[in-house]
């Protein structure tokens, strides 16, 4: 019994005890309301694991995650729209333009296991030919950056625009949709999902980390830090990051479907140019290079986003632009890697209790030593 | 076939205002390595400019004046897009030299408060944003030297500002109270520039019918385009952008100043920018919204022109505009209706403004497949390059 309790096995098991306890405690004393919001930014968090994979890992920055996000929202309600239909019927939008049969590309979904499959094997294969084609030619980057971003303006644009198809602009809703004989938008189903939102944001989890504790975790980091060097040692970083970049599009899919059922929607806005460079800040805030930063990071933000939305919309604008210069400019390694680094330490013997060190004390506290190891550290920064 | 050279026209202009609008980006990228999310913003205070200009002249000078306003706007968009960018190259961009990704984030962010602020600025607003700025950059001086050598002189320097801060948001809040300060000078509703008589009609030239705005508009940015390229050719901050471009290292070591050539480049491209937005205001209503409708096209002009030479920049410019405009409006089936039945579906499909943007970035794609550093791109020995 003394063993279990000892600090290592304590820190080993005691966080999976508290996610237990949360996710059985919080539906009984949230309201309905509240509890849907903190599942939507849990699988958001599963999104942000991705975009952690990519560029907090392996250094590329994509702005186009919304692509994925919104393909796997697409893929799920699509097939809940077919669900419980009669045999001959449309879902209700295609008489509005006029269309008689059905799509082709609508038909698979009507099998519940080619969906399961879809919501992550299409947006991981989009991801994939996507990257190939561009990590092919090492572009990397900036341009990848502005590539991707303009990929996610093509999406957009292609299903805004294609009303006969998956109904355009309005989206596909979900919330009135059934499953199992049960309103997807009840209260009860609502509590269900986010159990399934926890279950699978943990498993989410686990597979980030095993991807990135190991040596393809070591590959990808090297390919952040220096790229051809790792190229000459005989790897093939393009095989690396269109793999990575997969993971990451299968990520944001499963990720999309979750948010999809649980706000009730899914429409082109989830390729919206903003939201998918808000999800690089969720983990630029929440620590990038630490998993659980990102996880951190997505609900924190969201949740902060939805109660300033509530008081003063106007001035969330404002305080997600400074967010952006703040976390560059002052916290380059987020909220998890100001903590990992001593922050709090160095916050405390600012204001004068000096930290415990074995020798010289009081090289911590002058203020010259510390300015001039500043300057080391970022001299070194520029030339890394 | 009048129908073929309008539609080119017209593709040639909003290929224009393309050229205009990524010249700054492509010369600031290709000095620095650093993608400017807060371009089209720069764009979009451009716009406002001429707006304002506009209503100054219609309201305080004599009526005489006003066809002259939009060559007053001109100068003036470049001076206030060109400090704003020096200011955030100053205070931002600067502080992130070798970090490309981190920089792009960060002007994503000063494009959102540029596009809040244009929508909620008021007099209030800018009074106490005034009071705050101002403040904050007195109280080092007002407080004694030796706070600002302690252990917790950051804290204090955050705490200052933050201090003037709450008392900027006080200032406007209580301003705000008044029905005359709290008017927002903008809005986020769009608003709309009368081009002056003399670019209203149309001008005839055998076949072709061409709209006074959309040529003013060619002209601007040959004239643009000549100055720029003079400019880098003959002058001699000219010369040493070329060196530092090429080179960053090097030119450093022998003696160019490349802070000031940064600083200076960084003004120039945000000018430009504002010159864009004052010819977008010819083309129809702008809004605070302005900057994202032409940003992700200036980057594909950036990709697609590579960085080595500003005919890079035009040539893509001109060839996304008029393929998007020729493809979207649909005119290429009353040019040819004769053609074959597949084809014919195909680009009756692409033939919305939305759906002609997929088939260019699709070609875009396919174009960088063979040359992935763009049409022109920079010649060097470098691994990374």
């Amino acid at each position: 019994m003394a063993d279990l309790l000892s600090s290592r096995n304590l820190r080993r098991w005691l966080p999976w005890v508290l996610i237990v306890l949360a996710a059985l405690v919080l539906p009984v004393i949230l309201p309905p309301f509240r509890l849907n919001l903190l599942g939507r930014f849990l699988s958001l968090g599963i999104v942000a694991l991705g975009v952690d994979l990519i560029w907090g890992y392996t250094g590329m920055l994509s702005l186009g995650q919304g692509i994925f996000f919104a393909l796997g929202g697409y893929a799920l309600a699509m097939y809940l729209q077919l669900n419980e239909l009669k045999p001959g019927e449309l879902p209700e939008f295609f008489s509005l333009y006029g269309v008689k049969s059905l799509p082709a590309f609508w038909q698979p979904f009507n099998s519940p296991l080619f969906t399961l499959i879809a919501i992550w094997v299409i947006p991981a294969l989009v991801a994939g030919v996507l990257g190939y084609l561009v990590f092919r030619n090492r572009i990397k980057g900036v341009y990848f950056s502005i590539l991707t971003q303009a990929a996610l303006l093509v999406f957009f644009n292609f299903f805004n625009g294609q009303q006969k198809l998956i109904n355009g602009t309005n989206g596909l809703k979900t919330s009135t949709a059934r499953i199992f004989g049960e309103l997807i938008g009840s209260d009860a189903m609502q509590r269900n999902l986010f159990w399934l939102t926890v279950v699978i944001t943990v498993a989410a989890y686990l597979l980030c980390r095993w991807l990135t504790h190991g040596r393809f975790g070591d590959a990808l980091i090297a390919i952040r830090d220096d790229e051809p060097r790792l190229r000459f040692t005989g790897y093939n970083p393009t095989a690396y990051k269109t793999v990575v970049f997969a993971v990451a599009g299968a990520l944001a899919g499963i990720s999309g479907a979750l948010y999809t059922v649980q706000s009730g929607i899914v429409s082109p806005q989830y390729m919206a140019v903003p939201f998918s460079i808000e999800m690089v800040i969720w983990v630029a805030v929440g620590g990038r290079g630490t998993l659980i930063g990102a996880l951190l990071g997505a609900v924190l933000i969201n949740y902060a986003k939805s109660l300033v939305s509530e008081a003063l919309p106007e001035t969330w604008l404002f305080i997600q632009g400074g967010l952006f210069l703040l976390v560059v400019l002052a916290l380059p390694d987020g909220l998890v890697g100001w903590w990992r680094q001593g922050g709090p330490g160095r916050l405390i013997a600012m204001v004068g209790w000096p930290p415990r060190t074995a020798t010289y004390p009081a090289l911590d506290l002058d203020p010259q030593v510390g300015a001039e190891q500043d300057q080391l550290e970022r001299r070194g920064g520029g030339q890394g | 076939m009048d129908l073929l050279y309008d539609t080119l026209f017209n593709g040639l202009a909003i290929g224009s205002v393309l050229v205009l609008a990524a010249l700054g980006l492509a010369v600031v990228f290709g000095l620095m390595g650093v993608i400017n999310m807060a371009h089209g913003e720069l764009m979009m205070l451009g716009a406002y400019t001429t707006y304002v200009v506009q209503n100054i002249f219609k309201a305080v000078l004599p009526e005489a004046l006003f066809p002259i306003y939009i060559l007053v706007a001109l100068p003036l968009a470049f001076l206030v897009s060109g400090l704003v960018g020096l200011l955030l190259e100053k205070t931002v961009i600067r502080r992130l030299y070798g970090r490309p990704l981190e920089t792009l984030l960060a002007t994503w962010g000063v494009s959102l408060i540029l596009q809040q602020f244009v929508r909620s600025v008021s007099s209030a607003f800018a009074i106490g944003l005034v009071v705050a700025v101002v403040a904050g950059i007195l109280v080092p001086r007002f407080t004694p030297k030796a706070w600002w050598q302690q252990r917790w002189t950051p804290l204090l320097g955050t705490g200052s500002w933050i201090v003037t801060g709450l008392v900027g948001v006080v200032i406007a809040s209580v301003l705000g109270e008044q029905r005359v300060f709290d008017q927002p000078w903008f809005s986020a509703r769009n608003i709309d520039v009368t081009a002056p008589v003399w670019l209203r009609g149309s001008i005839d030239v055998g076949v072709v019918n061409m709209p006074a705005a959309r040529l003013f508009i060619i002209a601007l940015t040959v004239v643009a385009l000549l100055l720029v390229n003079w400019f880098l050719q003959k002058s001699v901050w000219g010369m040493r952008i070329r060196a530092v471009t090429q080179n960053r290292t090097m030119s450093d070591c022998l003696g160019i100043p490349t802070e000031k050539v940064d600083a200076l480049t960084f003004l120039i491209g945000s000018g430009l920018a504002g010159v864009a937005g004052v010819a977008v205001t010819l083309l129809g209503s702008v809004g605070p919204n302005l900057g994202g409708n032409y940003i992700v096209d200036c980057f594909m002009v950036v990709v697609l022109g590579g960085v080595g030479k500003l005919a890079g920049t035009v040539l893509a410019a001109l060839g996304i505009g008029i393929l998007s405009y020729v493809v979207g409006s649909g005119s290429l089936l009353l040019v040819w209706p004769a053609m074959p039945e597949g084809l014919n579906t195909v680009i009756t499909f692409f033939a919305t403004t939305s759906m002609a943007k997929v088939l260019v970035f699709a070609l875009i794609v396919v174009f960088l497949q063979i040359r992935p550093a763009g049409l022109f791109p920079q010649k060097g020995r470098m691994v990374e390059a």
